[in-house]
């Protein structure tokens, strides 16, 4: 085990190598590159042993990594925003196939405007695939998530594919103290790739069938059956990774000063640091504010987010990314949870950080205490007005 | 067999065979044994790959499947094969 | 009978029970080029008839193993997979991909070119029945100059299809794809003779299957054969065979046929039979054939 302070995308990088993908294949785009580029240097250098294929785009390279886990291989991707769009169709199919593959996306907005800035637009995208979706909050949790990814993704009562989400810039390309594990650990954490469908001569499957109403419906259920029970699993893999890591990482959610706290900000990816530095300054001042911040936005984790909002006063949540023509996505999933529940929280949202624009500190303390909680509705924060009013 | 679902729903080779196509059919092949040359054409060239026979039993068509096409009547060189109508 | 159906019948390594039209060139062609490709493959199929006649769930027509993923991406699932055996260290196992003219010529040409660029030892067939049949007879860049189709169609003020047949052979060629050949029905040892070649080829191959189509191109269910035939004899699917971008062989035509005996044999041409502008197609058509057999020496 090594501390080095090394860039978010060569942690990334890393996370993935230590899973020994038999099987890489990607294609370059902003703020994903330095991934690729770290992964292709290992494998020049002789440090990593894979198969890493080049392709004409993101779409083929989705392709290419589908394939090779039909054909047994532990595979890897990573892309973000355009190149996620691109690969959209593949990645449906391949959830829907039930394969396990482990892909990053260096979230980012998409165009139009086009923008290589950071937000969570992309990932939303996703929502609906049948994907695990893992959130990480910094460089390390990332290089984690790489290797939790793989342990759920190809875990037999789940065996779908696992979405690594780090904020881009804000985790890619900022240097932070990074713990990398030692291979043997990992190898003994991960075991070998053991597929349970696989293209073979000696054994010739049919894979991919088309289906007739007779039977589409009861496909689909069973793998958001899947996805929904794989919440049982992601917590034993983060219990698991931590005995044998030495370190707390991933899981369903976890909670900053929530306990005691009557207002509390649910967020998602890197802005938990700041939220952490806010709730401190509160709680400087006195006020009891917590934050829930949300590891795996799929499965949803409705139990623990009600357990851990109820017979809180004020539920704050803030949306890196926007349903155009509606509004909020992540406060909508919050405010979803909580309907029902006993004496639910007022809950105000909030987007922000929307195609790279900064955020600070204040403007979340500004969300928390706004007068009139329960009355702002997926409020933009942080827009100029100087381009929007005459 | 259990119908239940395994995910990935991958099914067995050549399980279509429990589909008998041969209710499609209109028309079905009839083979004169006595004028056959048993040349194999009719065989290589049935789209369902099920026309079966050697040189001592000569050629049938397995009619579970057949569809009727016609291909292996129009392509025997000796127009041995012929199309009849279907009663059923 | 079961006896003898049990001890005579071959094993075809694309089964029975398959739900393609009768009289489908394309599966009749699918078959042949399975059973020469051999039992050690692993097949990526398009979506498209051949995948969709194949591979209703819960049954199976293949008796290799088989792969479906999307419509434009075969070629991609297939370097995957041989990527993946040679990461397993899984040697011997000839990996196929397969799609329509669609999901070659037009949506999928991409991670083909992606395909050959990386050469990948992969096998591409391209079973051509001119235009998109699965989704109803829509034009591809296969379809024939002046086919009508549904979304090319034949009226007052069209004769169809207004584009010639994109020329996947020479695309194959500029992307030094090792071995390239066309396939018919009307000559199954040629067939078999090539894909064994391609199979046995360390590194791209590309076989172009002319599949006729009984529904698409309008013609009775046992005369796909006859078409394949007329096809070739016309000039206008030239039967040829290229190693590492050399002509090695070509098909030569025993008795030249004008193309109005071919086209009036489907309802897709029926239309320029009709009319003096027709006419004029008919000899732009006849143009095309004769440049075919001047470019390959048919005749
Ligand atoms: C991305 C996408 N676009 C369109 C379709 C609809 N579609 C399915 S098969 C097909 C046409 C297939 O044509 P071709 O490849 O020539 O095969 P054929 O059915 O003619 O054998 C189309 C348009 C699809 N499945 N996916
Ligand atoms: S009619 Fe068609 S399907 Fe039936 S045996 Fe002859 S060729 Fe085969
Ligand atoms: S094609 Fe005719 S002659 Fe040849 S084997 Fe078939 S039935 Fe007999
Ligand atoms: S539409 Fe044409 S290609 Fe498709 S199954 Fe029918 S005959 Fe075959
Ligand atoms: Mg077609």
């Amino acid at each position: 085990m090594a501390i080095e302070l090394i860039e978010g995308s060569l942690a990334i990088a890393h996370g993935a190598a230590l899973c020994r993908p038999g099987v890489i294949s990607a294609y370059p785009i902003t703020p994903q590159t330095h991934i690729v580029e770290d992964l292709a240097k290992m494998v020049a250098d002789g440090q990593l042993k894979t198969e890493f294929v080049n392709t004409e785009s993101e779409f083929g390279a989705a392709s290419v990594v589908l394939g090779a886990l039909a054909g047994g291989s532990r595979a890897y991707t990573a892309t973000t925003s355009q190149g996620l769009a691109l690969m959209l169709e593949v990645l449906y199919n391949c959830a829907g196939m039930r394969l396990p593959l482990v892909m990053c996306c260096a979230n980012r907005s998409l165009s139009a405007p086009l923008s290589i800035w950071s937000d969570q637009q992309d990932a939303m995208l996703m929502r609906d695939s049948g994907f695990i979706m893992g959130f990480a909050e910094d460089a390390q949790e990332a290089l984690d998530l790489h290797i939790m990814g793989y342990k759920i993704a190809e875990d037999e009562r789940v065996q779908l594919p696992y979405m690594v989400n780090v904020d881009g810039f804000l985790i890619t390309h900022t240097f932070e103290p990074v713990n990398i594990p030692d291979q043997k650990l990992v190898d003994e954490y991960l075991g070998s790739y053991k597929p349970f469908q696989v293209l073979d001569p000696a054994n010739p499957i049919t894979m991919g069938c088309f289906t007739e109403p007779a039977y589409h419906m009861d496909v689909r259920y069973q793998m958001h059956k899947a996805n929904l029970e794989s919440t049982k699993v992601i917590e034993e893999v983060a219990a698991s990774f931590e005995k044998k890591f030495g370190r707390p990482s991933g899981g369903l959610i976890r909670n900053y000063k929530l306990d005691d706290a009557d207002t509390v900000v649910v967020a998602m990816g890197s802005i938990t640091g700041l939220v952490e530095e806010a709730v401190d300054t509160l709680r400087g001042k006195g006020q009891k504010v917590g934050l829930l911040k949300i590891k795996t936005l799929r499965p949803f984790p409705t139990d623990k987010v009600r357990e851990a909002l109820s017979g809180k006063k004020h539920v704050v949540v803030m949306d890196r990314a926007m349903s155009a023509g509606y509004g909020e996505i992540l406060g909508s999933e919050i405010k979803a949870a909580l309907y029902g529940t006993p004496n639910p929280p007022a809950i105000d949202s909030f987007i922000y950080g929307l195609g790279g624009r900064d955020i600070h500190e204040d403007e979340i303390i500004g969300m928390i205490n706004r007068p009139n909680p329960g009355t702002h509705r997926s409020e933009w924060v942080g827009l100029r007005p100087d381009l929007l009013e005459e | 067999m259990s119908k239940m679902l395994k995910p990935g729903i991958n099914v067995k080779p050549g399980s279509s065979k429990e589909n008998k196509t041969g209710s499609w059919r209109n028309y079905y092949p009839k083979f004169d044994h006595a004028k056959c040359i048993a040349c194999g054409t009719c065989e290589t060239y049935c789209p369902e790959g099920i026309i079966f026979g050697d040189k001592e039993h000569k050629y049938d068509a397995d009619l579970d499947y057949c569809k009727g096409c016609g291909i292996c009547a129009n392509i025997c060189p000796v127009k041995c094969i012929e199309m009849l109508l279907e009663v059923r | 009978m079961e006896d003898l159906k049990q001890k005579l019948m071959k094993k075809h390594l694309l089964a029975p029970g398959h739900t393609a039209c009768a009289g489908c060139g394309e599966a009749l062609g699918m078959r042949l080029i399975v059973d020469a490709i051999g039992p050690n493959c692993i097949i990526a199929n398009a979506t498209g008839c051949s995948e969709i006649f194949t591979s209703k769930y819960p049954q199976s027509a293949w008796e290799v193993p088989w792969v479906h993923s999307l419509f434009e991406n075969s070629s991609a699932i297939a370097s995957g997979v041989e990527v993946a055996l040679k990461a397993r260290g899984k040697t011997g196992i000839k990996v196929v991909a397969m799609g329509g003219d669609g999901a070659t010529a037009d949506i999928g040409i991409g991670c083909i070119s992606g395909m050959w660029e990386r050469g990948h030892n992969i096998l591409y067939v391209c079973l051509d029945n001119e235009a998109y049949m699965n989704t109803g007879i829509q034009r591809s860049s296969q379809t024939p100059f002046n086919a009508s189709t549904t979304t090319s169609p034949s009226g007052s003020e069209s004769m169809g299809n207004q584009t010639l047949k994109k020329d996947m052979i020479a695309i194959a060629n500029a992307h030094r794809v090792k071995y390239v050949a066309t396939v018919s029905l009307a000559n199954p040892k040629d067939l078999e003779r090539k894909v064994k070649k391609a199979v046995e080829t360390v590194g791209p191959s590309y076989i172009h299957f002319q599949a006729p189509c009984p529904l698409g191109w309008g013609f009775d269910s046992d005369k796909a054969v006859e078409i394949a035939k007329l096809a070739i004899n016309t000039g206008l699917f030239p039967v040829i065979e290229y190693e590492d971008g050399q002509l090695v062989k070509v098909q030569k035509i025993a008795k030249k046929v004008p193309v109005e005996d071919y086209l009036k044999t489907q309802s897709r041409f029926r239309h320029l039979l009709k009319s003096d502008a027709g006419k004029k197609v008919i000899a732009q058509i006849q143009t095309i054939a004769d440049a075919n057999i001047e470019k390959f020496g048919l005749v």
